[in-house]
């Protein structure tokens, strides 16, 4: 499989990491969606042998260059960890659908939760690039798992959720998303884990603004041959599983059941 | 086309089957083909397996249904399909595109009486090339593992499904048993035309954060190169007892293990896992095995064929 260079690996912060790589499909000719995800190999030998999810955080396209932010979670993700500039990598992707840019939009409300962050700040580009502009709230558990709010910042204000209240305010990202900011929002996109996910839709929801949810299932093989990673949504009135990776990860929040 | 690739001929014959190599893609491990064909053309395999079919539409277990272990995964999908009119309506057609690549459909079901439905359905299909009976799923509440556990019980299952089948039926075997050569001599006697073994070894991962098991089923089916013993073993003794082909699966992640199971006694392979992690992994293995015979010296891959139980074996 497509094997690619290692550009940069940067460190973040404890256990935070962007790696820069240069990317499987041509850029140019191929346009990649914020909230697409790419799937790599953490090791050449069959001990570790699936893939790793990881969301595409930044697409250079003049430099056809790709960047994921991936907190080390697990031996996996230590692995990779220990790439090197120069090494090489196996990635597969972008892979799935990402988050729609609406040509009537103004005004997008962008929602990230813990390692659900990433994809926001490529989404945050592209909305911008587009013309509309973009507020963003994250939550994390504490302090010390913030990452990309400079990055973040460029494209518009962000606020900061923290569950310890060691970073901006303390509570859950719903608890920041009051009527006044929901107001004159025309969508949101949201990314971080189910609880979160599952919060967001029925504040929404309730809030009559339509969305967006980013899903995080556990992959086998992320381009739809095992489903192994569905998620019940309704279509057509009926329930139905998609997978997450090829169906999704980004679902209309109208159609997303939480079980 | 005398199916010789190269200098190498990789064909083998498979009951009334010509496979132009013995590479196919496991059962559940490819979907409907639909979307490997976005990654290769698919009329460069030996034979395409689909996954799992019932007579009605299964939605599956809930999630985690996947998780890692080491050189291996385990998986508990609970069979999720559309069930065996919409299969025969919206997914085989779509395989018409590969003439050369016959089409084994894996079937499932809770009774006897389901697995003779689906089967008398597929019977009707154009696109039907031979039926595995998948008697040995591990992961759905009665989704047919007595039937993969008693040999009395499979025996019935197999004359049941060869009194309405047009087809060749191939039944696959689970690994979880006493004695895999008692269950196959049990369907060979039955009038099955062909086993694959194995599906996937009964396993569980316990999340240490969670404190309960991973997977929402509990147990799940491990696959991988965790397994490729376990397989290796059984077709070696299964292939030497019967007088039927025996398609080996289990662990095939490269040419070299394909060709190790050929020497076991297996007809013909199925490459199951090694399609999540490397979409490319079954033309690589075709190539692989190819490649191998040329240095190996081998002219016809049949030769291969039980040769490491076979007394004039090398
Ligand atoms: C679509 C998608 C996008 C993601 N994007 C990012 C991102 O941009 N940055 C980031 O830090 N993390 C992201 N994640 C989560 C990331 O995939 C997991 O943290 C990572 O797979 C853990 O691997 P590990 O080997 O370190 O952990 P282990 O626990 O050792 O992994 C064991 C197995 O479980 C899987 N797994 C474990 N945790 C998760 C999880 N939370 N979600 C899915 N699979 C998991 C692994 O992929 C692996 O197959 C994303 C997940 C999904 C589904
Ligand atoms: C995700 C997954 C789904 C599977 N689904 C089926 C199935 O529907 N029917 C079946 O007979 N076997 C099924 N299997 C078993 C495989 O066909 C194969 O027998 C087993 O995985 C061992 O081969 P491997 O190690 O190459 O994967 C499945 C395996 C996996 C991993
Ligand atoms: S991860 Fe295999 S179908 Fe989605």
């Amino acid at each position: 499989m497509p094997t690619v260079e290692v550009y940069a690996h940067e460190t973040l912060g404890k256990d935070l990491h962007a790696l820069t790589f240069a990317s499987p499909i041509d850029l140019r000719a191929n346009h990649c969606q914020p909230g697409q995800f790419l799937h790599i190999r953490v090791s050449r030998s069959f001990d570790f042998l699936l893939r790793r999810p990881l969301s595409l955080c930044d697409a250079d396209v003049e430099h056809n260059r790709l960047t994921v932010v991936y907190r080390v979670s697990g031996e996996g993700t230590r692995r990779l960890a220990a790439r090197k500039p120069g090494d090489l990598i196996d990635v597969l992707g972008p892979l799935g659908q990402g988050f729609p840019i609406h040509d009537m939009d103004r005004r997008a409300l962008l929602i990230g939760g813990g390692v659900g962050v990433p994809p926001l700040l490529e989404l945050a580009k592209q909305l911008r690039a587009s013309g509309k502009s973009v507020q963003t709230v994250v939550g994390f558990q504490t302090a010390g798992q913030l990452m990309l709010i400079e990055e973040l910042a460029v494209y518009g204000e962000v606020a900061v959720m923290t569950d310890d209240g060691s970073a901006g305010e303390r509570g859950r990202v719903t608890a920041a998303l009051t009527a006044e900011l929901c107001a004159d929002a025309d969508r949101y996109y949201a990314c971080g884990p189910s609880v979160m996910l599952r919060a967001v839709q029925e504040e929404m929801s309730g809030k009559g603004v339509p969305g967006y949810l980013s899903l995080e299932e556990r992959m086998g093989c992320g381009i739809g041959i095992c489903v192994g990673c569905v998620h019940p949504v309704l279509r057509g009135g009926k329930l139905a599983n998609a997978k997450t990776c090829r169906d999704g990860p980004v679902f209309d929040a109208q159609e997303v059941v939480f079980p | 086309m005398n199916g010789s690739q190269g200098d190498v001929d990789l064909s083998v014959s498979l009951l009334s089957l010509h496979l132009k190599n013995p590479v196919m893609p496991a059962s559940g491990c490819f979907s409907f083909g639909k979307e490997a064909a976005s990654f290769y053309d698919l009329n460069v395999l030996g034979a395409i397996v689909v996954k799992a079919t019932t007579l009605e539409e299964r939605l599956g277990n809930p999630t985690p249904r996947v998780a890692e272990t080491a050189a291996g995964m385990l998986n508990a999908i609970g069979l999720q399909n559309p069930g065996v009119q919409r299969v025969m309506a919206e997914e085989l057609p779509g395989l018409r595109r590969y003439p050369s690549v016959p089409v084994i459909v894996n079937v499932a079901g809770t009774a006897v009486e389901d697995y003779v439905a689906v089967v008398k359905a597929l019977s009707t299909s154009p696109d039907v090339s031979a039926i595995e009976l998948n008697i040995s799923c591990p992961n759905v509440k009665c989704g047919g593992i007595q039937f993969g556990s008693d040999p009395r019980l499979a025996a019935a299952m197999v004359r049941a499904v060869k009194t309405v089948a047009t087809r060749p039926v191939i039944v696959k075997l689970s690994p979880n048993v006493t004695d895999i050569v008692e269950m196959a001599v049990a369907c060979e006697e039955a009038g099955a035309d062909a086993l694959t073994l194995i599906n996937t070894v009964i396993g569980m991962k316990i999340d240490l954060e969670q404190r309960r098991p991973l997977l929402a089923n509990g147990s799940g089916g491990l696959s991988g190169p965790a397994i490729k013993p376990i397989a290796i073993r059984m077709v070696y003794e299964v292939s030497r007892y019967v007088n039927i082909p025996v398609i080996g699966v289990g662990g095939i992640m490269t040419g070299a293990d394909a060709i190790e199971f050929l020497l076991a006694g297996a007809t013909a392979v199925q490459v199951g896992t090694a399609n999540f992690v490397d979409p490319l992994a079954c033309p690589r293995i075709i190539d692989e095995t190819r490649e191998w015979c040329v240095q190996h010296g081998v002219r016809s891959i049949r030769e291969l064929i039980g040769v490491s139980w076979r007394a004039n074996g090398r």
